[in-house]
């Protein structure tokens, strides 16, 4: 692991935040397409992961010992390409390239195309089943490795998600934590109108998990959650992180039509100021 | 006359057990090799290393998208998942997971679908999979293999193991004779076996269909028509040299094969051929139906996938090579 790493405190985490939030905005902006409502919900937990918790080498993608992050939502995508690069996986000048030819950053994240991401995801409901391999392969070697993921809860729809629920109960992953971006909203509509997931906590409860509940906003929360999840033995640990979708951009918050959409020039340069001047 | 007699090929086991055991001797001399099982064990016959090597086996219920995906994520951390269920359920209810998960990732994982082909036989056609090499198809990064006898079996699960990248390999339930020495199959990924000689046509087959082709060849031989038998047990990558071989110095082709004939075997070959050394071509194979319960004996005779089909149409496109 790079030594010159140091983990950020929870107000070294804020300021990142506004910077991952503003290298999604701009990286949209640059593609005219992709996912920023549920990019930006999702990046005070992404936030909180590379730049505190995470034990990872971005001079050493591959080191087997990492710990594993997986974003099984992956059309927010932009987030893990923004922490990727403030984080030092890859130069920053790759952000402007995101979906064009060539790019390493693919439209939905590509295992073999970007360095740092370890597994391919796209269709939902995947991610998390990944997850639990990569915890089974560190309980069967040994390993101390923590295996991370942040599923959507419009994924929760996906079957999948329960069937990886059941494995992650059976063989006691507690090497694993899935993360539950809450935000409420799905690519058409609420998640809550559309199919309702809700009471996701006792959900993830009846299925053996242990359950925390946070603002996935409030970044002393996020981290206290993330770092209690290391600790709770014998059973995988499911944070459900309330959010809001397009959380930081006025505009964006809560409107569904924002799930999917790169905002115009105008948009972006006011999305942009609101992020810098937040407190 | 039970299949391989005509030919002199002498009977073995069920090809499931010979995965079963060949699964087992790998497990054994491979600590990276981990088996992934979907409540169907006793199925596909990876009980023993479920009874061997438990600390090995995952049995991952009856949730077949979860055991892909779950499978790529084992081998993404260094190890060699086999993920294995019946061919019919693992390929339809995990395919989004294998496309994503291992294809499009080019992920070390291998896939083995049992029970393939409609000799499943009595569980009927819900259980059978007659489309699995297409489907398959449809993910390009990924080997294929159809195995023969049990030294190809043998040898295929083998080279899977040792091959990076995703490999599919199609078990069945039946027995197939053998037809190569145990000691020394010359069995190799993407190299066709030439299983018999000859010059008047080649007959291309994989799986059960080998041991049926080589009977007809038999059978042809007693009315003066030598075929080539070809064992196709690779269908990706495709062993076009073979193939164009056969086209050049035999003048006429017949494929079969236990799947549909769209987007199967001879559908591949045809397009090799095609645009290679074009010749007449026959396919045995299912056309576009969905069979029935019944022994798989009868299934095979009642569907067309016999010796006695393939002489049929052999006679049929000797006749148009030499109308040519």
């Amino acid at each position: 692991m790079s030594s010159d790493f140091k983990p950020m405190s929870v107000p070294e985490l804020k300021e990142m935040a506004k910077i991952i939030r503003t290298d999604i905005i701009e990286m949209i902006h640059e593609a005219q397409s992709g996912h920023p409502g549920g990019s930006l919900s999702a990046a005070d937990i992404v936030t909180a992961l590379y730049f505190r918790m995470l034990r990872v080498d971005p001079e050493n993608p591959g080191w087997p010992d990492r710990d594993r992050f997986i974003l099984s939502k992956g059309h927010a995508c932009p987030v893990w390409y923004a922490a990727l690069a403030e984080r030092g996986f890859f130069d920053k000048a790759h952000l402007r390239t995101l979906r064009k030819l060539g790019s390493i950053l693919q439209g939905h994240a590509d295992m073999k195309k970007t360095p740092g991401v370890d597994m391919t995801v796209g269709s939902l409901g995947q991610g998390i089943c990944a997850g639990v391999g990569m915890a089974l392969s560190g309980k069967l070697r040994g390993k101390d490795y923590h295996v991370w993921v942040v599923v959507g809860d419009g994924e929760c729809q996906e079957g999948s998600v329960w069937e990886a629920a059941m494995a992650g109960n059976k063989w006691h992953l507690d090497n694993l934590t899935v993360i539950v971006d809450k935000n409420g909203i799905q690519n058409d509509w609420f998640v809550a109108e559309e199919m309702p997931v809700d009471p996701l906590n006792d959900k993830w409860r009846a299925f053996g998990w242990h359950v925390l509940e946070i603002d996935g906003h409030d970044m002393a929360q996020i981290v206290e959650a993330l770092e209690t999840a290391l600790t709770i033995k014998g059973k995988p640990t499911c944070v459900i992180a309330h959010t809001v979708k397009g959380k930081g951009v006025s505009f964006m918050e809560n409107v569904p039509a924002w799930h999917g959409k790169a905002p115009t020039t105008e948009q972006a340069e006011i999305a942009l100021k609101e992020i810098k001047e937040a407190a | 006359m039970p299949l391989g007699d005509k030919a002199g090929l002498k009977p073995a086991k069920p090809m499931r057990e010979v995965f079963g055991e060949a699964l087992l001797a790998l497990v054994r001399e491979n600590e990276r090799v981990v088996v992934l099982d979907g409540d169907l064990s006793n199925t596909t016959k990876t009980l023993a290393v479920r009874e061997a090597f438990p600390e090995r086996f995952f049995n991952i219920g009856l949730a077949e998208s979860n055991m892909v995906s779950i499978g790529a994520g084992l081998a993404d951390c260094g190890f060699i998942p086999f993920i294995t269920s019946m061919s019919g359920f693992l390929l339809t209810n995990g395919y989004d997971q294998l496309r994503l998960n291992i294809a499009i990732g080019g992920v070390n994982a291998k896939v083995v679908g049992s029970h393939g082909g409609i000799t499943l036989g009595k569980d009927g056609p819900t259980a059978m999979a007659i489309e699995d090499l297409a489907l398959v198809g449809g993910l390009p990064s990924f080997v294929i293999l159809v195995p023969s006898d049990p030294a190809t079996m043998h040898a295929a699960v083998r080279a899977m193991a040792a091959w990076e990248g995703p490999v599919y390999l199609r078990s069945s339930r039946v027995a197939m004779p053998h037809i190569y020495p145990m000691d020394a199959c010359p069995f190799e990924i993407g190299k066709a076996i030439v299983a018999r000689e000859g010059d008047d046509l080649t007959i291309v087959g994989c799986g059960i269909m080998v041991a049926a082709a080589l009977d007809a060849a038999a059978m042809l031989a007693d009315e003066g028509i030598e075929a080539r038998v070809l064992d196709l047990h690779t269908l990706r990558p495709l062993d076009e040299r073979a193939l164009v071989a056969a086209a050049r110095e035999t003048g006429a082709i017949v494929t079969a094969e236990e799947h549909l004939l769209h987007g199967g075997m001879g559908s591949n070959v045809a397009r090799i051929v095609a645009e290679h050394y074009p010749v007449p071509m026959r396919f045995v194979g299912l056309a576009d139906t969905y069979t029935e319960s019944g022994d798989p004996e009868d299934l095979l005779a009642k569907y067309g996938l016999t010796a006695e089909d393939i002489v049929l149409a052999a006679k049929e496109v000797v006749r148009a090579k030499r109308r040519r």
